[in-house]
């Protein structure tokens, strides 16, 4: 079997894609270019949101580059994880931006779009039928965590991408996908050995990061029978054994064993060694075939924050900054109770002291260092924007003003705005740790083609 | 006296998922991973009790090729939630480094 090449343009889709790395990769020999374009990483916003965490214009930037290529080289383009979280509106939010480049490109390539988001019904039927499990450190899924979620998406495999392109497909648009199918997808379907395809997708996800200087974006994967090659799309640039191997260390909780729809991937018994002065070869790499499982994913919105800033460098207060965070949150909150009462409703205040324990959020140990300046961050969360920002406005003079001397003049801090409250939105937080059962790869998910000389504008 | 940062080069952390982090402890060579990754200070115990999670599910991955060690634990509240302090775990590794390993 000839070699399978797969150009991974960038680590994410909208993170900026070089044309001359594209033309490397594809002078190389290239079949087909897929990159993923999201991660659960920045948080549950984008799904909740069906928001996409970068923005239109870089992404179109990418796609324009990344649809040119393709379309010259007469190569398929594989997205997955479509619009930062994959759900049914990061995904037309994606296609809408690939009908338009498609237009100014005046192309008119086969389009499919692979949608993932599972309606709150059948996931609570699934359940019913006992099809979903918990993963640590979560446990049973209850029916009021399912209602919680804004939106679900199932993580899909490589089979509805391998599917798609063997109809013809030129562009494919996936929803949420774990980032080794998307890339996988293609070698899978033309009969590239298993577990080489996985692992040669897993060290490319994040495009330049398994080499060894960083530079340029992307790599060329080059997957055979026995084993795979990886180098950097940019040619100042190297992998080297350890860069490749370290990969599978970064974001993951297990370096050795990854979990996909229908196995495991295991690394454990791969060899890394230098094959030329910028490419590594590793050989090793076993695919172990298990149960049909999808991992869930589901976010939804909590309470609404207001937020205000405070810079402070008054000695004195640096010098009890812990007696100072203490006394100041009990006075806020006797404030909000006072002003607003019951009307307050269920909320929250914190203050974070940026330059003293802000990250930690613990007591600094005996002898640390006083500060010349900190930041307090005045956190207010409540079950509307209104009732948070009622309160941020209800603290504002207390929390400007705040003595640690009440004998003393009232001090002013150091307001960074006006008006010092900023609305800041909704706190979102992932739902789900859980994996259903399916019987078939396609069982949860909508294929949908489109002819775009009907859609062009 | 030897702590986390004396006898590695290079210790990192960032979320695995919305609900794991991971640590990574690249030791400065194969004499110092072969004495203190295995080290009683790290075990799950203490590390539970630094990071304030179940110890029955902290992992411990000893990758020697690398001379690094990998710990993975649950986090103590799920990402992005009220009082959020560090979204991708970025800067949690830092607690660990005046860690005594003995």
């Amino acid at each position: 079997m000839d070699p399978i090449k797969i150009i991974v343009p960038v680590g994410s889709l909208g993170a900026g894609v070089r044309d001359i790395e594209l033309d490397y990769g594809i002078a190389r020999g290239a079949r087909v270019i897929a990159t993923d374009a999201g991660s659960t990483d920045s948080g549950a916003a984008y799904l909740a949101l069906g928001m996409s965490k970068n923005d239109r214009g870089s992404v179109k930037r990418d796609l324009t580059k990344l649809m040119r290529a393709a379309s010259e080289a007469n190569i398929p383009l594989v997205v997955g994880t479509a619009g930062q979280a994959g759900g049914d509106k990061n995904v037309d939010w994606t296609l809408d931006i690939v009908r338009e480049v498609a237009s100014e490109l005046e192309i008119r390539p086969k389009v499919v779009a692979l949608y993932s988001e599972i309606e709150k019904p059948r996931l609570h039927a699934l359940r019913q039928a006992g099809r979903v499990k918990p993963l640590p450190p979560l446990g049973e899924l209850a029916p009021e965590t399912i209602d919680s979620c804004d939106h679900i998406v199932a993580l899909m495999g490589p089979e509805p991408y391998m599917a798609a392109l063997r109809q013809g497909a030129d562009i494919i648009v996936g929803g949420r996908t774990t980032d080794t199918a998307v890339i996988a997808a293609y070698a899978l379907l033309h009969g590239a050995a298993a577990g080489p395809a996985w692992h040669a997708a897993k060290v490319a996800e994040c495009g330049a990061q398994s080499t060894a200087r960083r530079r340029g974006s992307g790599v060329l994967i080059s997957i055979d029978d026995t084993g795979f090659e990886i180098e950097p799309l940019e040619r100042d640039n190297l992998c080297t054994p350890e860069s490749v191997s370290a990969h599978m260390l970064y974001e993951n909780a297990d370096p050795f064993r990854l979990h996909e729809p229908g196995g495991v991937l295991d690394v454990s018994g791969a060899i890394y060694t230098q094959h030329d002065d910028r490419t590594v070869r590793v050989e090793g790499s076993r695919w172990e075939p298990g149960p049909y499982t999808m991992k869930l994913e589901g976010a939804g919105g909590g309470g609404f924050q207001t937020v205000m800033l405070i810079g402070i460098q008054d000695p004195e207060v640096l010098d009890r900054l812990g007696e100072f965070h203490d006394r100041m949150l009990e006075s806020l909150y006797r404030r909000v109770q006072t002003t607003m009462g019951a009307d307050a409703g269920d909320f929250h205040i914190s203050l974070r002291i940026y330059g003293w324990n802000a990250v930690s959020g613990d007591t600094p140990p005996e002898g640390t260092p006083l500060p010349r300046e900190v930041g307090v961050l005045f956190v207010a969360t409540a079950e509307t924007q209104e009732l948070a920002s009622q309160i941020a406005k209800a603290c504002n003079a207390y929390f400007f003003h705040f003595p640690l001397n009440p004998e003393k003049e009232l001090p002013s801090y150091s307001f960074a705005f006006t008006p010092a409250d900023i609305d800041r939105g909704q706190v979102y937080e992932f739902k789900l740790n859980h994996i259903v059962e399916v019987d078939d790869p396609m069982e949860l998910v909508r294929t949908k083609w489109f002819e775009l000389q009907d859609a062009a504008r | 006296m030897t702590t986390v940062n004396d006898v590695c080069r290079h210790v990192r952390s960032k979320n695995a998922g919305p609900f794991w982090v991971t640590i990574d402890l690249f030791f400065d060579g194969p004499e110092s991973f072969a004495r203190y990754a295995t080290s009683p200070s790290l075990d799950a115990e203490h590390i539970a009790a630094l990071f304030q999670t179940d110890p029955e599910l902290v992992k411990h991955f000893p990758v020697p090729s690398l001379n690094v060690l990998k710990i993975s634990y649950p986090r103590a509240t799920p990402q992005g939630g009220v009082v959020e302090r560090d979204m991708h775990s970025g800067q949690q590794y830092v607690r660990l480094l005046d860690h005594v390993l003995d």
